[in-house]
């Protein structure tokens, strides 16, 4: 191979010639030395981000190949495919070509499937992942815009999965398409008008297969593609968050190198989920389009559904009275509008928290170390509030099947999604609340007066203690590293000179967030030194 | 975000971690961090049989994997694309999909099983530990950036010249109308398209199951029929649009039965013609309860009464059915007296 430079006395492999051209044009040796031996700590918790990535990949990998073989074209032609229960019947060519993809195309139905599982695994991880942040808050700073890129990539990936399977042009589609135009044309003076221009005239015409096309799989997705490289590249910048324990502060990162441990166990899970969701797709059928047949505005299928991350609208929807006000010959359709500001109201109110929070804590200083979700009852209890309000809806959006599976009436399901949405929050963040203070209190007794081992000790006057066994050390300093606020006070409102102090609102309401949060009976105060000391002192005498 | 009143930092915990880092435990604190515990060797350290043993584990996972690839290009050379096959416990499945999924399925995951279990066996395990730097750059930094900024800023002259700026920022703000005018086409104007359907008077009521023209005698007591107007025909290319409005469905009723008195008036001997589309959000109603009369619509559970005007009596829609004038023509079919007198279909600003 090398013949003529045999004379020079070493030759450098070919991946480092490869590598030093590289470096030459792309700098990536100097990119290397501060990425390639990069820590990251490990918790099977930080894996749920990964399951977002991985099946974004999974998504685009699939879908290019889908879009090798579909028409998005709303055309009507007569069927003459291979599934014979259909031959003859008319449908656009985009429900047609749906039908070639998955009895013709070999392999095609497959892929269909991965990429619709892979599409609700999806939206699922995202939100999981979202709750791992939330509750730990791995979302303080520095991390505030990453929340905010996370987030939107959650909203996004909603409406991307809402256009991808309103596609095919399919019965149970069509019907989610024209549940989404009724809600538009809810809008109040311009309704109409978003409607004309979105379905290019009235509903459902000849040319929403082919926007929403575009919007599925350019719009959206690079929008996406966008912001998932930015929220990664701010991942590895900050770098990972990590939980208290010994040896661990927030001055450091401690986990295992990039190259290899990291990128082995994160490359594998890659595969890993790929492979999970191929073999679901195997097994389990998603999305059968041709037992529902094409899309016609006056047929419809019963007990209609739509994915499951659309049940959170439709439960608001299918819970609101039908209120319509009819005022100087305009039409206020509150019954659908309502719902309609109410979907990004809901969604958006875990978005808001982190910047709540910092108000009201006023901490301006980095965080690195995450929160055991006990430790901040208030943010918990809200965090388990916000996710029993979904629950609530989604029973609402799935009002009718609960009904079949529960022998309920649909009216009962109905009243319960009308008081349960604003009651159950309530009491669910009381409930947390309690449930995050008790387990405190337990963290406190654990660390002042040891483990419980399970061992009984019969006194000499008769009485039966269990044995408890101090903590080491490590356990000791992990459950007391967290930090805790006080309350913030306003202060005297008369200055020394008998002046009245004028105080803002917005300060009186901060300094009641702040006790609502960190006063006394919001938080069990974590054991000191002192406490520790005087306790075990006294141990064994006792 | 103001807080003057409040003195900052005085109801901050704190530091964390600072008090103690690098892990130097303090003889008196008990609390304080011991620093990383010492590396505990997996039986793969210290015995290289148990290596052995994993690494023959990755490399069968691995060749595992080379199987399934070969087996599921044979899959897609061998099964007929509609080969349908009956697997315990899925029922009938099509074999195609269902070798493709699993061979790809473990080619993937026993990659994926063969990577992870290398990393957690053989490579090294040792925790390390990494600084952290400040994200927030030095006031010197800062300074810099600041001054360079108004170096940059002076240099232009824009704080100097504000004719320039102003003009510059009109025309930045005018150019987007450009974007947003080109969007003017991408559908008609509402107008009155949405107060209009096909119907109009003298057309007959055909019967979406035989495609015939329907006679009073065709609509039994008890039954719920479906009709579109006479012309239109599935074939043409706005069929989809005009059946998202005129769908209508049918039903016979006792005259006395019927307790709204408009609702008789636009009847024919018992048999009312009501618009299909909900007045919800526009989902077509489909299931019909003989005794009450009631029609409820799949879609929301929106619930209408038909003897009594169509008037909303469950669910989330805001007001009653439009109802069809009808009649019977000279050679003795159902006719339409004219079209709907209000809006189809779900409510809008402009309905009225
Ligand atoms: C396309 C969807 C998403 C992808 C691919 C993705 C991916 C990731 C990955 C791989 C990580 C590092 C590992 C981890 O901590 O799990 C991460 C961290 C993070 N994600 Fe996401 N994520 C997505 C959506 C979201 C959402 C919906 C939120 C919240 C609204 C969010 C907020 C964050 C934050 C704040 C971090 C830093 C956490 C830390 O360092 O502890 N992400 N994301
Ligand atoms: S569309 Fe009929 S109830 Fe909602």
């Amino acid at each position: 191979m090398s013949t003529a430079t045999d004379n020079k006395a070493r030759k450098a492999p070919a991946g480092e010639r490869v590598a030093d051209w590289a470096d030459g044009r792309l700098g990536i040796y100097s990119l290397a030395k501060a990425n390639m031996r990069k820590i990251f700590p490990d918790h099977w918790s930080f894996m749920l981000g990964e399951i977002c990535l991985y099946s974004f990949i999974i998504i685009i990998l699939t879908g290019v190949y889908l879009t090798l073989f579909f028409h998005p074209s709303m055309n009507e032609v007569e069927y003459h495919g291979s599934y014979v229960p259909m031959q003859g019947v008319l449908m656009s060519e985009a429900f047609a070509s749906t039908l070639d993809i998955s009895f013709d195309v070999r392999g095609g139905l497959l892929i269909r499937q991965i990429h619709h599982w892979a599409a609700l695994i999806f939206v699922a991880a995202m939100i999981v992942h979202m709750m791992r942040v939330f509750f730990t808050g791995a979302f303080r700073k520095p991390r505030e815009v990453n929340w905010i890129f996370g987030f939107l990539l959650l909203v996004l990936g909603m409406f991307t999965g809402f256009t991808g399977y309103s596609l095919p042009d399919d019965l149970l589609s069509g019907t989610g398409v024209r549940f989404m135009q009724g809600a538009i044309l809810s809008v109040p003076v311009v309704g109409t008008y978003l409607s004309m221009f979105l379905f290019g005239g009235e509903f459902p015409g000849g040319d929403f297969v082919a926007r929403f096309y575009s919007v599925h799989i350019l719009l959206l997705p690079g929008i996406m593609m966008g912001l998932l490289v930015a929220h990664l590249i701010l991942v590895f910048y900050h770098k990972h968050t990590q939980y208290a324990g010994p040896g661990k502060t927030n001055n450091n990162v401690v986990g295992m190198p990039l190259l290899p441990v990291y990128m082995a166990k994160a490359g594998g899970f890659f595969f890993l989920v790929f492979g999970v969701i191929s073999v679901v797709a195997a097994v389990a059928s998603i999305n059968p389009i041709w037992a529902l047949g094409p899309y016609r505005p006056d047929h419809v299928s019963t007990g209609a559904q739509p994915d499951w991350y659309m049940g959170m609208p439709e439960g608001l929807i299918r819970a609101m009275p039908g209120w319509e006000i009819n005022l100087w010959g305009h039409t206020l359709v509150l019954g659908v509008f309502i719902p309609l500001i109410l979907f990004p109201l809901v969604l958006g109110a875990i978005a808001v928290w982190p910047f709540i929070e910092s108000w009201v804590t006023g901490d301006k200083r980095e965080h690195h170390i995450l929160d055991r979700p006990r430790n901040v009852p208030t943010r918990t209890a809200f965090g388990v509030a916000w996710i029993a309000e979904y629950i609530v809806l989604l029973i609402g959006g799935g009002n009718d099947m609960f009904a079949q599976y529960f022998h309920l009436s649909i009216n009962a399901i109905t009243w319960f999604v009308r008081i349960g949405f604003f009651a159950v929050p309530v009491v669910a963040f009381i409930v947390t609340k309690r449930i995050c203070l008790g387990l405190q209190r337990r963290d406190r007794d654990k660390v002042l007066h040891g483990r419980e081992t399970g061992i009984i000790k019969r006194l000499p006057h008769g009485e039966f203690v269990e044995v408890h066994e101090p903590l080491p050390q490590g356990k000791l300093h992990t459950l007391t590293a967290h930090e805790q606020y006080k309350p913030i006070e306003i202060g005297p409102t008369v200055d020394e000179n008998g002046v009245e102090r004028k105080v803002k609102a917005t300060e009186k309401l901060r300094a009641k967030l702040s006790k609502g949060f960190y006063a006394e009976g919001n938080q069990i105060p974590k054991p000191t030194v002192e406490e520790y000391k005087e306790i075990q002192s006294g141990h064994g005498h006792h | 975000m103001s807080s003057q009143e409040i003195p900052e930092e005085k109801h901050l915990p704190s530091e964390q971690g600072d008090a103690h880092h690098g892990g130097v435990a303090v003889a008196d604190d008990p609390f304080a961090d011991p620093g990383l515990p010492v590396h505990k060797p997996r039986i793969q350290d210290i015995d290289e049989r148990a290596a052995k043993r994993s690494e023959r584990t990755v490399a069968m996972l691995f060749t595992l994997s080379m199987l399934a690839t070969i087996g599921f290009i044979a899959s897609y050379v061998i099964f007929p694309v509609d080969k349908i096959v009956y697997i315990f416990p899925l029922g009938k499945v099509s074999a195609l999909n269902f070798a493709l999924g699993m061979t790809l399925g473990i080619a993937l995951f026993c990659i994926g099983a063969g990577a992870v279990h290398w990393a957690r066996t053989l490579m090294s395990d040792v925790e390390v530990a990494d600084d952290r730097h400040e994200i927030a750059a030095s006031p010197e930094v800062k300074a810099k950036v600041l001054q360079d900024f108004a170096d940059g800023a002076n240099e232009s002259g824009i704080g100097r010249r504000p004719l320039i700026r102003n003009t510059m920022l009109g025309a930045l703000a005018m150019l987007p109308l450009s974007a947003v005018v080109i969007m003017r086409d991408l559908g008609p104007l509402p107008e009155d398209k949405l107060r209009h359907t096909m119907w109009a008077k003298g057309k007959l009521l055909i019967n979406q199951n035989t495609m015939e023209p329907l006679r009073p005698e065709d609509v039994l007591v008890g039954s719920l029929t479906f009709a579109m107007p006479e012309g239109l025909d599935e074939h043409q290319h706005d069929f989809q649009t005009q059946i998202a409005k005129a769908a209508l469905m049918i039903v016979r009723i006792q005259p006395e039965d019927i307790k709204d008195k408009q609702e008789l008036e636009w009847s024919h001997d018992g048999i009312v013609a009501y618009s299909k589309i909900c007045t919800h959000v526009g989902c077509p109603i489909s299931l019909y309860e003989q005794q009450t009369h009631h029609v409820l619509c799949p879609c929301h559970q929106s619930t209408f009464d038909l003897s009594d005007g169509a008037r909303v009596i469950f669910g989330p829609a805001g007001h009653a059915l439009p109802q069809l004038r009808i009649g019977v023509n000279g050679d003795g079919f159902l006719e339409a007296l004219g079209d709907f007198e209000e809006p189809v279909g779900p409510a809008f600003w402009e309905r009225g």
